[in-house]
């Protein structure tokens, strides 16, 4: 099944990726925009969703530094296979070790 | 004393760390996908960019075949320093604490640091003495060292931040100034300036070969400097 996990730095952990980015909005002329953060977006097929917090949690994320997101568009019809999530078919993990 | 440097696809500081540990012992390359460590009494994680940086700096060769035998080593007391992407690995490995985040300033910076040795005691810092000033270049974009506060205090107290940007050196943002930590061990040392790269005079600073040095006193003196030495 298609999922897709969203990853970004945790919050209290400065991010100068994101600060350049709000600097530069007002430049263009867009006002208004705070707390912006630069993270990434893994898209996979996984016959085994319920594997994916353990691949975030090994490889995918560094969950001393980072939050991620899975997301899974289709796990209405999947939502025996990937255990006690909410059932937009998106779970976290603030991953502290 | 026989120093063992890995080589993965995208290591750019192999053939430097191979030069400075041949000035005080015997060195050669591992190959990341060699699963022997062929002996050496130490081992030398170098800088680069190992697995092109993909996904995270030192996310990926973490997993090389190379890297479980450097873990086993490790975790037995093998003396292990990693330097620049090297500590990056370590990190991401677990084999030492905290992580390396991209430079405050996002940029690639390259320049001549000094930095102040903190802990002496380490397998890799013995030939130095407490409050040395060892001048180093340093070339990176992603060296902000970055732990939980309480684990930073934890460090401290334990004495494993080895190393630090003296003062008005830092330039990427490291949490209180640590250029280098260890394990609680202190056989595993890392850092993201290149000691590597300051062991002659002729090219700035040989300040560098004290790392290496020490890890020959060890090899030497196994248990005659266990703490007693400053």
């Amino acid at each position: 099944m298609r999922a897709r996990v969203l990853i970004r730095p945790k919050a209290g952990i400065l991010d100068p990726q994101g600060q350049a980015v709000e600097r530069a909005l007002p430049a263009l002329g867009f006002e208004g925009v705070r707390n912006v953060h630069v993270g990434r977006l893994i898209e996979l097929d996984v016959e085994d969703p319920a594997q994916l917090p353990a691949m975030c949690e090994q490889l995918l994320a560094n969950p001393l530094v980072e939050d991620y997101d899975i997301q899974r568009p289709d796990a209405d019809e999947q939502s025996q296979n990937v255990g006690p999530d909410d059932p937009r078919g998106i779970s976290s993990g603030s991953g502290s070790t | 004393m026989k120093f063992g440097v890995v080589q993965f696809p995208g290591s750019c500081d192999e053939r430097d760390a191979v030069a400075a540990a041949a000035r005080v012992g015997d060195a050669v390359l591992l190959w990341h996908r060699d699963r022997d460590l062929r002996g050496v009494d130490a081992v030398i994680v170098p800088g680069g960019f190992s697995y092109g940086d993909y996904l995270r700096a030192g996310a990926l060769a973490r997993f090389s075949p190379i890297m479980g035998e450097v873990e086993r080593f490790a975790r037995h007391g093998g003396l292990v320093l990693g330097i620049c992407n090297g500590f990056q690995v370590l990190c991401e490995a677990a084999l030492l604490p905290g992580a390396l985040l991209p430079n405050t300033s996002l940029r690639f910076v390259c320049r001549q640091v000094d930095l102040v040795v903190v802990n002496a005691h380490t397998n890799w810092t013995r030939a130095c003495a407490r409050g040395d000033r060892l001048s180093i270049p340093a070339k990176h974009q992603t060296g902000r060292y970055w732990a939980p506060d309480p684990v930073l205090d934890e460090l401290e107290a334990n004495d494993q931040v080895v190393l630090r940007y003296a003062t008005g050196n830092g330039f990427n943002g490291s949490a209180r100034d640590i250029a280098g930590v260890s394990n609680k061990a202190g056989n595993v040392v890392g850092l993201m300036p290149h000691p590597e790269h300051a062991v002659d005079p002729l090219t700035g600073s040989a300040d560098g070969l004290a790392l290496f040095e020490s890890a020959a006193l060890v090899a030497a003196y196994p248990t005659g400097f266990a703490g007693g030495h400053t």
